[in-house]
């Protein structure tokens, strides 16, 4: 077990090198000049060169690369080619809004999506059931910006129940939280549901049945005890799907997360603080995976460590 | 085949998304003859006095936008772009996933772990943030648009054909053509290609919705298809200022971005359950 956890580990740190090998390069040989961006559309040939040798853009490419990838193993992601403020420093200060919106839309989306599997697997082939599915394949075909508008609509224009965007009381999360949980919850519920099943075709369940325990009793007691270690292995895998699209719902509930700070840098292009924000939800993701994996043979014992 | 359509027919859901995606097909194909008016001329009475869109009335079906012009008409050639990109953006994906998927799942040693971990790699990028870096950097075209989303798109497929290649290289009939002496390239082409196809069709039914809703979020976010090249992604873009009031604006193109994914994702669906037995009821 220990064994396969470093090498896992080490297999992390190897895919996020990969990960800033790749975004440095993709972002270095775009078009657009970040000097050309700071100094302005009149600035003369002069100030630009002078900008490109201040940021060290007038260097070889890998020479660049390893001062960027020294520079990481100090913990420094570089600094804001327009904010003019240390990377790490906005995302730091960028980080909590994000962390606290994921909590919060992992346990919408769990408290809907196992409740949704587990009616819709004891209700098996019901209207329930389909509907349920149905349901879920919604969730999973709706694009986060469609329904944050919605809600915004609903529940912010015409209701006037919350804020319309912003940060700050414990209303400003209704919105976003919902928008990500509801839609998260499609796919938690299929999963949960498919568990079930399988869970409820057991031997021991009909023993449990058998020996005349009710039926309540049988699928939150016995069933749903083993139904559920999925859903906590998907939990981080879905760690990884909200750092992936967090961009859209906090430009749209204007939420000072990672999100926003990642959408108002690509419209500057302002190369370091996509870099970090890139690296930092790569960072999330192989973290979620690892996790993901983890708990899987804790949670299923036929499935062996390998690889 | 005809049985495989015959057999979808059965199903409820599966119809359901049929009829919607040839609906939506059949408006793309004909869109000059059916949309009433050009979707691009902005017209003196599309707009009212005070210079806001017009609501659905029977002059203008479903109203018209910020600009004047015809919303239900901009729709039907927004339906152009999202198919378009759906099947250029997902064919380019699934070619590639395919490829590598094949090749590295019967080469296996060096390349096929080099192939996986370069997955691996890929699967460890915010798939979306990238997409938009990216989108926004390059000049978007509807043709950049099809290739960034294809080229985050081309890593389920790769690992899914990658697994069914082992699994399928190890039995008999492998083994024997290998013994009987076919090249390389029969065995990947004639013999293990075939039994790939169901899946393969599996996931890229499934991966139009997928890239649907890639393209759409571009374009709501401004880095997609580029006015006024109808998308329905950029007419939600272009119109979220009237949200409140003139919501028909924002939620028409929405329910259609919904209706196209949905559909391919119930029909992907319906597909994985009457191609592979064994996924039956599976999530």
């Amino acid at each position: 077990m220990s064994r396969y956890v470093v090498r896992r580990l080490l297999q992390s740190v190897i895919i996020l090198l990969g990960v800033t090998f790749i975004t440095f390069f993709l972002l270095y040989i775009l078009p657009a000049d970040p000097a050309q961006q700071i100094a302005g559309k009149s600035a003369t040939p002069e100030t630009i060169a002078n900008i490109r040798a201040q940021l060290g853009l007038d260097q070889p490419l890998l020479t660049q690369y390893w001062h960027y990838l020294v520079n990481l193993l100090h913990g420094n992601f570089g600094r804001s080619y327009i904010q003019r403020t240390d990377v790490s420093s906005l995302i730091t200060s960028r980080i909590g809004p994000t962390l606290y919106l994921m909590i919060f839309a992992i346990l919408i989306e769990l408290v809907i999506g196992i409740s949704v599997g587990i009616i819709a697997s004891v209700k098996r082939g019901k209207a329930t059931d389909n509907a349920i599915m149905l349901f879920s394949f919604v969730g999973v075909s709706a694009p986060q910006f469609i329904l944050s508008i919605l809600m915004l609509y609903v529940f912010a224009v015409k209701l006037r129940w919350f804020p319309i965007g912003g940060y700050g009381t414990p209303q400003h999360f209704v919105l976003p939280a919902f928008t990500l949980g509801i839609l998260g919850s499609g796919w938690y519920g299929r999963v949960m549901r498919s568990s079930m099943l399988d869970v409820l075709r057991q031997d021991y369940i009909r023993t449990a049945r058998a020996k005349g325990a009710n039926e309540f009793r049988v699928v939150f007691v016995h069933a749903l005890r083993n139904a559920i270690l999925p859903i906590v292995a998907m939990i981080g895998l879905d760690i990884g799907v909200f750092m992936g699209g967090v961009v859209v719902v906090e430009s749209v509930f204007a939420w000072p997360g990672i999100g926003q700070l990642a959408w108002q840098a690509i419209q500057r292009v302002d190369i370091p603080i996509i870099m970090g924000v890139t690296l930092v939800s790569a960072i999330a993701i192989v973290l979620g995976n690892l996790l993901a994996d983890l708990i899987s043979p804790l949670v299923d014992p036929r499935i062996k460590l390998k690889r | 085949m005809s049985n495989l359509v015959r057999r979808l027919l059965k199903r409820k859901l599966a119809t359901f998304a049929i009829i919607i995606i040839l609906l939506i097909t059949g408006a793309a194909i004909f869109a000059p003859w059916i949309s009433p008016y050009n979707p691009d001329e902005q017209f003196m009475n599309g707009l009212s006095l005070q210079g806001s869109p017009l609501p659905p009335s029977h002059h203008y079906l479903l109203g018209t936008d910020l600009l004047g012009r015809d919303l239900f008409s901009r729709l039907i050639f927004g339906a152009r772009t999202s198919l378009l990109i759906g099947i250029l953006a997902n064919g380019v994906a699934v070619f590639i996933g395919t490829l590598l998927g094949l090749i590295a799942g019967f080469m296996r040693g060096r390349v096929g772990s080099a192939v996986m971990r370069f997955t691996d790699l890929m699967m460890a990028f915010p798939a979306l943030l990238l997409a938009i870096a990216l989108a926004s950097i390059f000049s978007p075209s509807l043709f950049i648009v099809a290739l960034v989303i294809a080229m985050v798109n081309w890593v389920q497929i790769a690992r899914v054909v990658y697994t069914q290649t082992i699994s399928i290289s190890e039995r008999e009939f492998i083994e024997a053509t290998r013994s009987l002496g076919a090249s390389t390239q029969r065995i990947l082409f004639k013999h293990l290609l075939p039994h790939l196809l169901p899946t393969i069709l599996v996931w890229a039914t499934l991966g139009i919705a997928t890239t649907v809703l890639l393209e759409a979020t571009l374009s709501f976010l401004g880095v997609g298809v580029r006015p006024p090249t109808p998308s329905w992604g950029n007419i939600i873009f272009e119109n979220q200022a009237y949200f409140s009031t003139a919501p028909w604006l924002v939620f028409l193109p929405g329910i259609a971005i919904i209706a196209l994914a949905l559909s391919f994702n119930l029909l992907g669906d319906a597909l994985r359950d009457e191609l592979d037995p064994t996924q039956r009821g599976r999530s």
